[in-house]
């Protein structure tokens, strides 16, 4: 561990950092509040290692143009904040179908509409999954800190390749803007993933080829692998379909190949659970603000533990089924007005006795007022 | 005669050679669609300027227009409605060695593409855009768009277009696209020309076609079926040099076709990639 590859800086350039060690070299952006540091770092750094960046029009364009630059080979991002989100969805939505691996970092803060430009939030925690019209498998994941919001980009550009298909990174306002000492990792040190490259010849490519993990594998452009990619629902070679037997095997095969492989993407930090008759479960800024107030009430004879979430889509039914079951109860704490409270609720049914804390006003969730809800429920 | 014929064989089977082997025909147009004679004009245009299928990246967006790169043999895609040079720009940026062609409709590109179209002019990227304009929306069956003019009907203009309308090679000009032309489906070997010099020059090129929607436009305007449309066009066009002498009053409801606008003024991906050699060589 070399000391000299600390560096204070804040969670927007950790995440601009983090994708470049997983290979990013194209970024488009659109300024916005509280995420425009992504796009500031993001076009000083990446000319430098012969990356490209771009100031688009808007955050419409902005998603195209990463799409495009996908396609054509370049690990890509873009960074944004609620309003351009939501006006990237409908690309976001292209992305899944043309099954174009990229990152999407939404730096969220309150809403709806223009909302609360620079005050924390979480709210956007169900568009990510939902967002864009259709039936699809989202990915998302949210780092709690700015050290991890490094780690957490260069899995989701991992996850992205290795599932071809876009990538968000939730990040709350408070880490984006939060700054810390952040050790950037040795060359060789995290394993980077690269998208699958056909070995087929050009004449025998079929492009959305139905292969056993479902994930087919993806040239760039100019290689030498002619196909026609298209947001229309389409068949093996990439041509616009009508025929039930080739449109439901293409919406099978965007949520198989993500849903057949949960194992490698769920993420999450379990602390003191063992014997915790009381379970924090927070994803995001949140968690820290529960570990120490778990840490707290270990200390006054309470058994509370922490389950912290790292993969929020898919929602990890199954690993939160096994790690909960035992538990007496459960707080969930969140900066929105409880939308992964109402997934722990559908996972664990109406039986377990589950808590929200909530906090939509635009400030951080204290240890101090979990403490208050925690001597309230036990 | 005997030449005449070998000349149109060899022509055609040029355009053969271009479409994707696997790709399930016929096509989406209508018969007599002026897609049809844009589609064979690039083909020449691509042929002629002896470019690999492989050099090509081809986007479109949405609508009738937009699906003409499905059934040629090139990288293509095919995406959202107006977003084509917003896509390609990526690819572009992302791969300059490619020629990347985007091919729009009237409503794709000056309605719902709008702001991408005034910004792809303006940072002069190395896109050829052949914008096919008939002034109609024909893909949901005959709406108004930005290129309808004045007091003609469509179903969502049915008591005449109280609106006015854009004129794309001004658009493009004003913008600073640094190669503007326009020609007609009644034009197809000057097409393939303008075509051919758009892909050439190092720049946002911007390809006016004035084509025929005769289910729609014509239909509801009673211009006649296809054939009618394109004599229209043919009576209605001057080159730039007859317009040169001509007075505004003449030149009112005509089209001047031909390059009507090019300079040499830096690229944008050659400008990037300047930044990048430079901070390379610190």
């Amino acid at each position: 561990m070399s000391k000299s590859k600390k560096k204070l800086m804040q969670g927007n350039a950790a995440c601009v950092n983090g994708a470049i060690y997983a290979g990013m070299r194209f970024f488009a952006g659109y300024p916005i509040t509280p995420s425009t540091e992504i796009a500031e770092v993001s076009a000083r750094e990446l000319p430098k290692i012969g990356g490209r960046f771009i100031q688009m029009e808007d955050e419409i364009a902005s998603i195209a143009a990463i799409v495009g630059a996908s396609v054509s080979g370049l690990k890509s991002m873009t960074g944004t904040s609620g309003p351009g989100y939501s006006l990237m969805l409908e690309n976001i939505g292209y992305a899944y179908m043309a099954e174009a691996p990229l990152v999407v970092v939404n730096v969220q803060r309150g809403g709806p509409s223009t909302g609360l430009p620079t005050k924390v939030s979480q709210s956007d925690t169900m568009q990510a999954r939902w967002g864009t019209h259709g039936d699809y498998t989202a990915i998302a994941v949210a780092p709690s800190t700015v050290e991890d919001t490094l780690t957490e980009t260069i899995r989701a550009f991992n996850l992205a390749e290795r599932f071809r298909t876009p990538v968000t990174v939730l990040l709350d306002e408070v880490i984006g803007h939060s700054r810390a000492m952040v050790r950037i990792p040795e060359p060789g040190e995290v394993e980077v993933f690269n998208r699958v490259k056909p070995t087929s010849k050009p004449e025998d490519f079929v492009a959305f080829e139905m292969t056993p993990n479902l994930v087919s594998p993806m040239p760039a452009y100019g290689e030498g692998y002619r196909y026609n990619t298209t947001g229309l629902t389409h068949d093996e070679y990439g041509f616009p379909t009508n025929r039930a037997d080739e449109i439901k095997p293409k919406l099978d095969k965007l949520r198989n190949k993500i849903m057949n492989y949960t194992d490698e993407i769920i993420k999450m930090r379990v602390e003191m659970l063992d014997d915790a008759d009381v379970v924090i479960v927070s994803y995001g800024s949140v968690s820290r603000c529960a570990l120490q107030a778990a840490s707290i009430a270990r200390k006054a004879g309470f058994k509370v533990g922490c389950v912290q979430l790292y993969t929020i889509w898919p929602f990890p039914d199954k690993q939160l089924t096994d790690l909960l079951g035992k538990c007496k109860k459960i707080l969930v704490g969140e900066l929105n007005m409880g939308q992964i409270a109402a997934e722990i609720r559908r996972v664990l049914g109406p039986d377990k006795e589950i808590h929200t804390l909530q906090r939509y006003d635009g400030e951080i969730m204290t240890p101090m007022q979990m403490l208050e809800k925690l001597e309230e429920m036990i | 005669m005997a030449i005449t014929t070998e000349k149109k064989q060899q022509r055609s089977d040029v355009i053969l050679e271009y479409l994707r082997p696997r790709k399930k025909f016929p096509n989406v147009w209508c018969p007599g669609c002026g897609n049809g004679v844009v589609m064979a004009a690039y083909i020449r245009a691509i042929a002629k300027l002896g470019l690999s299928k492989d050099e090509v990246a081809m986007v479109s967006g949405i609508g009738c227009t937009s699906r003409l790169p499905v059934y040629l043999d090139f990288n293509s895609l095919h995406t959202t409605h107006g977003r084509s040079l917003a896509f390609g720009t990526g690819v572009k940026f992302a791969r300059p060695e490619l020629k990347v062609v985007a091919i729009s409709g009237d409503g794709d590109s000056l309605a719902i593409g709008g702001n991408h179209f005034i910004h792809a002019c303006r940072r002069n990227i190395d896109i050829t855009l052949i914008l096919i304009n008939n002034h109609i929306y024909g893909m949901t069956g005959g709406q108004g768009s930005p290129t309808t003019p004045s007091a003609k009907f469509s179903t969502t203009t049915p008591y005449g277009n109280a609106e006015k309308h854009f004129e794309p090679c001004d658009l493009a000009i004003a913008a600073g696209a640094s190669f503007v032309g326009r020609g007609t489906v009644y034009h197809s070997a000057q097409l393939e020309k303008l075509i051919a010099d758009g892909i050439s020059h190092r720049g946002f090129s911007m390809i006016e076609v004035i084509s025929n929607c005769h289910t729609y436009y014509g239909r509801l305007n009673r211009e006649g079926d296809a054939v009618a449309m394109m004599n229209a066009f043919n009576e209605k066009t001057v080159t730039k040099a007859r317009a040169a002498k001509m007075t505004e009053e003449e030149l009112r409801d005509k089209w001047v076709i031909g390059t009507l606008h090019v300079d040499d003024k830096t690229e944008f991906c050659d400008e990037y990639q300047a930044v990048v050699d430079r901070l390379a060589a610190k």
